[in-house]
């Protein structure tokens, strides 16, 4: 049996409670957040012990692990916080706005050999593990181009006071939306070379972005993300990724995914050349407690096995999600250059590096590097602002 | 406290669902997207709604969904046409309490939604009750505010969403089931529903809240498709518990073909009702007839 604590207690945190308090392997000794009235609400009719101090709930209950549901930029002090006292963690996303925090905390917990892992639940969902899976067995060969996109109404209006529309407490859909394909881009294709061509695009929000666009670099060749969370035609947010390589495409979505194979592929079990589609109904299997999609139960699982058995690697764990920390600054920062005027554009191409089939980007790892650094120094900045 | 007993409701066997209304597809985004598009106008709603009508099937199981209330107004407006016609809403709509909840934290999102015309009775228990932390004040005024459009309908039953009620299962917060089952037996003379993932689960939290013999509708279908624990339970449930099941997500989105999957759900014991969702008056009329034929009808019903 594991002692669980629970700080923040939004929509995430809420949920995240709801379904760890079910777990067989848990026992919930505490809970914090800032709102009196939700804590009295709790305490009252569910009799949980309440805290709005969070050290001192650790300090009382002594659990084993916490989930941390909190405003991004609340993260680093409690994580500090817990790491600390040698609690393992589990964390919403996205981890830090700052990558120098992601890459300190990251060795405080792996001194303490303390488990972590962060909210990205897309990885627990069946249809995208099933890209994964395909990727690892080279169905469609190396992926030389990808799209990654998510969609959703979140600001269908000008408006905004809370924590998410300030972009220095970890607001803005660069941090909330695209986080999200980044990750799985990060997970499918590994660490960019490098970003160019962002953009963060105000909508609505008068402080935040509502959209962004960026490419980001790899050695075989490039992913394109698009997000805009000021989309009304969505029902709910929805995340996406294609991947192209040499042997065929892969689509997929929360629901299903559409693999074409062309007859060069080495097709897997199960599978056959041409159109294969999977459904999340077929791929997934029901959890002991379901509340909002069988990837937020499944994520929870995971990390409570990962503590159970002291397994201090595993998915979405410091590591992984410090790369993807990483490529949001090098977007944020990459977005704060002008673009080339038009007439200069082939002026960017260095007939010399290229092979005529794609533009060359001379020196773009260097450049890259300097404009991340550029970035964290940037959001460093705006968040002491 | 025990919840109150209602006199029990004759509920229909087919039940017809609003998922497909509104851009829900649990297998396909394309699908979904092109559902949303054919039924943008309201016309093309009760032109469904009226072949399910037409065909027997009068018990219309829906969201509290803004567009809903065009579907109420015409069936209002026309009480020849839909002399028989039962609602049964489910409430809340949830995504608009998610997004408020994001945006204005726990309280902004119930001060939001608590009905604004100024009724003595919504001041005195909206602010007493936040003022006692009393969850039952609050609660019900948000009910009434979600079951407004109905207004002058037969809803005999009113459903809690599965989202909420699984919310609330989790955190352990029975209580409001019971106060729910309790107000819209007073206020509307309705049994109360509960739409669930976790049903074992729910059934016990029931029995503890004094919610005796619950309307309850799950996902129960072949494969185990959100299921949670796995078919087994769900099926030892339905014979040794005492409660109404709806089963929903009968075809698991389509994964088991209609024949077989309506065969095997009528086969299961203490089987109320079932909920089902069609566009064509081809699928409607299929889903009818299979039931008719592997679940015939009980002169005791």
């Amino acid at each position: 049996m594991i002692d669980l604590a629970v700080v923040g207690l939004g929509k995430m945190g809420l949920s995240h409670l709801s379904m760890i308090k079910t777990h067989p392997d848990v026992r919930l000794v505490g809970v914090c957040d800032a709102t009196k009235y939700v804590l009295d609400v709790l305490a009252k009719y569910t009799g949980v012990a309440v805290y709005t101090d969070f050290p001192a709930m650790l300090d009382q209950t002594k659990p084993a692990a916490v989930i941390i549901a909190t405003p991004t930029h609340l993260h680093a002090g409690m994580l500090r916080q817990a790491l600390e006292r040698g609690i393992h963690v589990f964390c919403e996303k996205p981890l830090f706005t700052d990558p120098a925090e992601s890459t300190a905390l990251t060795e405080l917990a792996a001194e303490g050999n303390l488990v972590t892992q962060v909210g990205y639940h897309n990885r627990f969902v069946a249809s995208f593990r099933e890209v994964h899976r395909l990727l690892g067995l080279e169905a469609i060969g190396t992926v030389h181009t990808a799209l990654a996109e998510a969609y959703g109404p979140v600001v269908l209006k000008p408006a905004g006071r809370t924590w998410r529309s300030q972009r220095a407490s970890g607001g803005g859909s660069l941090y909330d939306y695209a986080a999200h394909p980044l990750n799985l881009l990060t997970w499918y294709l590994g660490e960019p070379l490098g970003v160019t061509g962002s953009r963060l695009t105000t909508i609505f929000s008068a402080q935040i972005d509502d959209a962004a666009a960026a490419t980001l670099h790899y050695p075989a060749g490039t992913a394109q993300l698009c997000v805009n969370w000021s989309d009304e035609s969505q029902r709910k947010m929805t995340t996406k990724i294609t991947l192209w390589g040499a042997h065929g495409r892969i689509y997929a979505d929360r629901q299903e995914i559409q693999v074409y194979l062309r007859d060069t592929a080495p097709v897997p079990d199960g599978y056959r050349i041409g159109w294969n589609v999977r459904y999340t109904t077929d791929l997934t299997e029901a959890p002991w407690f379901y509340l909002r999609g069988e990837e937020y139960s499944a994520q929870l699982d995971a990390f409570v096995q990962r503590v159970a058995t002291g397994t201090v690697q595993g998915d979405n764990d410091f590591g992984s999600a410090t790369v993807t920390d990483r490529v949001i600054a090098a977007i944020s920062a990459d977005a704060d250059t002008e673009p080339p005027p038009l007439d200069a554009s082939a002026a960017a191409v260095d007939p010399a590096a290229g092979n005529g089939s794609r533009p060359s980007l001379p020196g773009l790892a260097g450049t890259v590097r300097q404009r991340a650094r550029a970035g964290v120094r940037a959001v460093q900045d705006r968040i002491r602002k | 406290m025990t919840a109150l007993t209602s006199p029990p409701q004759v509920m229909d066997r087919l039940l017809f669902g609003d998922n497909q209304f509104f851009g829900v597809n649990h297998m396909s985004e394309e699908k979904a997207r092109a559902q949303q598009m054919r039924f943008q106008d309201i016309e093309a709603v009760m032109a469904v709604l009226d072949v399910a009508y037409d065909e027997g099937i009068r018990t219309f199981m829906c969201t509290t969904h803004d567009r809903i209330a065009e579907v109420c107004r015409l069936v209002r407006a026309d009480p020849g046409r839909y002399a028989e016609m039962r609602f049964f809403p489910c409430m809340p709509y949830a995504h608009k309490y998610a997004n408020a909840i994001t945006d204005e934290g726990f309280l902004g999102a119930i001060r939001r939604f608590l009905p604004d015309e100024g009724l003595m009775d919504s001041v005195v228990r909206g602010t007493t009750s936040l003022a006692r932390k009393d969850i039952e004040g609050v609660s019900t005024l948000l009910i009434d505010a979600e079951l407004k459009m109905f207004t002058g309908l037969a809803t005999p039953v009113i459903w809690m969403q599965n989202v909420v009620t699984d919310l609330l299962l989790g955190l352990g917060l029975t209580e409001a089931f019971r106060i729910f089952a309790d107000h819209v037996h007073q206020r509307y003379g309705a049994e109360a529903g509960f739409i669930t993932m976790n049903l074992p689960r729910l059934l016990d939290a029931l029995d503890a809240a004094g919610v005796a013999n619950p309307i309850v509708c799950a996902n129960i279908n072949k494969i185990g498709f959100r299921m949670s624990g796995g078919v087994e339970p769900y099926v030892e449930a339905m014979r040794t518990r005492q409660f109404r099941a709806v089963a929903m997500s009968v075809l698991a989105s389509g994964a088991v073909p209609a024949r077989e999957a309506i065969k095997w759900v009528c086969s299961l014991p203490n089987l109320t009702s079932i909920v089902f969702g069609a566009s064509s008056r081809a699928n409607i009329v299929a889903t009818r007839q299979l039931v008719d034929e592997f679940w015939p009808a009980d002169p005791v019903r």
